[in-house]
């Protein structure tokens, strides 16, 4: 950084312009959700427990009695009131994800979250390109194809079918690396092929991801040869992830045994390890209705709403300046 | 040998790729919401100037390369090498293959100092510095008061490198160039 720049780093970011199209942002995201007769919620920030999801990394902070994380998403909390009998719930809060810092990341970011009960992941794609044609001047084109779909139009082959040894060979020829596991050879070929080959004006929802990342989402067989797919979707819009919801795993017996896996997996990465969520446990041991539910990253959002690169042009004061 | 990883990667980093020297012209993070982290980076060979495009894994490590920028004057060239000298009065000096000076080669001028790229203690590149001042050996003669029409015509330097100048500037005139660009600049001060 230059001496000026040094004596600037004071100022916003972020134009005037840009923060007041921010604040009409929330207000037109509030009298959606108002109109919908949704509950705003306010879950806490810091929790003694953290979510083992291998790929990642909570910011733990140092209070007096014991360890404390800062939440990666409201889900648990947001979970845990749905078995109480929430009906359909709505926030807007900050979330903290440790080394995320880039053009389009910063370690701390604004996360719009919500659940409707008695929805199923299409009623929810739905709800999410309703949302974005509110907030948006224009009417905007929405898509939706499935994962597997996407990589056999874009990539050319079959994510799910096909040997381990010709996707490592692929991956090798066309990035110079390859990988034991499928996941991160997956994760790549979408990053560099699949989504720069995305209709970059659309409202793109790719659904129905690889059992393996289904995360906190149901899975269920592929109607087409029985392949066990993942409930869940990601939005993306201009080049960039936006959105992920779920028809969301109601089963506890099963969320426990994924939440091992992760942990086992953090273990074998050599990650941080920390309790899991007792209370989210018995949460779904109580019952978590039916539900689907998204999480939406809103700095993303205003970024596409206003053309802009780089998530420092969003920002009041990014992380360098926090 | 040293390595670094791609938590440390930054523009400017050299490091091995293919065993060549690379500079990191720019990195990015890439990171899906649920999923691996990469690091896009875009890297310039420095042997043969090409830029290369990689997605590494976040986390994984490549070797760093011994590589050093060092300002060095131009000497002489004995047709096969050129001979540049360090300027921190050692008076070492270091021969460089047609290959390394092929970018500066029009801008060589005895006395002037160049960044001098040193790969394991051999030079890898020349690099000139942003505007260098030459003299015009041929060109047509200055059309007097001639400053407005902006035509141009080629002159050719003392180096063999041909620019083109306004049509008021004379032969045998000392001229300031861009290298970045080889187009001329001003008259020499």
């Amino acid at each position: 950084m230059s001496d000026t720049e040094a004596a600037e780093s004071w100022r916003p970011a972020a134009s005037w312009t840009m923060m007041r199209r921010r604040a009409r942002m929330y207000a037109d995201i509030r009298s959606f959700f108002a109109q919908r007769g949704m509950l705003e919620v306010d879950t806490p920030i810091l929790s003694g427990a953290m979510n083992p999801d291998h790929q990642i990394e909570s910011l733990s902070v140092n209070t007096s009695d014991m360890p404390r994380y800062l939440h990666t998403s409201p889900e648990f909390a947001m979970k845990r009131l749905l078995a109480a009998g929430s009906g359909p719930i709505w926030q807007l809060c900050r979330v903290f994800r440790k080394g995320e810092s880039g053009r389009r990341h910063n370690p701390e970011f604004t996360m719009l979250e919500w659940y409707q009960p008695g929805y199923s992941e299409q009623d929810l794609m739905q709800e999410v390109a309703d949302l974005i044609q509110q907030l948006h001047a224009q009417p905007v084109p929405v898509a939706f194809v499935a994962y597997r779909q996407a990589f056999r139009q874009y990539a050319g082959f079959d994510p799910l079918a096909g040997d381990l040894k010709v996707l490592r060979q692929a991956t090798r020829e066309r990035f110079d690396w390859s990988d034991e596991d499928r996941e991160p050879m997956l994760d790549l070929w979408l990053a560099e092929v699949v989504e720069p080959a995305l209709p970059h004006d659309s409202l793109t929802f790719i659904h129905d991801w690889p059992a393996s990342k289904a995360a906190l989402a149901r899975i269920a067989p592929d109607p087409e040869d029985g392949q066990p797919i993942a409930r869940r979707f990601e939005l993306f819009w201009q080049g960039m992830e936006l959105a992920n919801g779920y028809y969301e795993l109601t089963d506890a017996a099963e969320q426990a045994q994924r939440f091992e896996a992760e942990q086992r997996r953090r273990v074998r990465h050599r990650l941080h390890v920390a309790p899991l969520d007792r209370y989210l446990d018995q949460a779904m041991q109580a019952g978590l209705p039916e539900t689907a539910g998204v999480a939406l990253g809103v700095d993303r959002l205003l970024m596409a709403l206003t053309g802009t690169r780089d998530i420092r042009e969003v920002l009041a004061f990014p992380a360098d300046r926090a | 040998m040293a390595t670094y990883s791609t938590n440390e990667f930054k523009g400017g980093l050299k490091v091995l790729l293919d065993g060549d020297p690379c500079t990191i012209v720019e990195n990015e993070f890439v990171k899906p919401g649920k999923g691996q982290a990469f690091n896009r980076v875009r890297l310039k060979n420095l042997k043969t100037g090409r830029v290369w495009e990689r997605t590494f894994k976040s986390g994984d490590s490549i070797e760093s390369a011994d590589v050093m920028d060092l300002d060095m004057q131009y000497v002489y060239t004995d047709g096969e090498f050129w001979h540049f000298m360090k300027t921190d009065g050692s008076f070492e000096q270091y021969g460089a293959s047609e290959a390394a000076v092929r970018e500066a080669r029009d801008w060589l001028k005895e006395q002037e100092v160049y960044t001098v790229t040193l790969w394991d203690d051999a030079v890898l590149t020349v690099t000139p510095p942003n505007f260098v001042e030459l003299d015009i050996v041929e060109t047509d003669p200055g059309v007097r008061g001639d400053t407005a029409t902006g035509g141009t015509k080629p002159a050719t330097l003392s180096t063999g490198a041909v620019v083109k100048v306004p049509l008021f500037i004379d032969n045998h005139e000392v001229i300031k160039v861009d290298t970045r660009t080889g187009e001329y600049v001003s008259r020499a001060k």
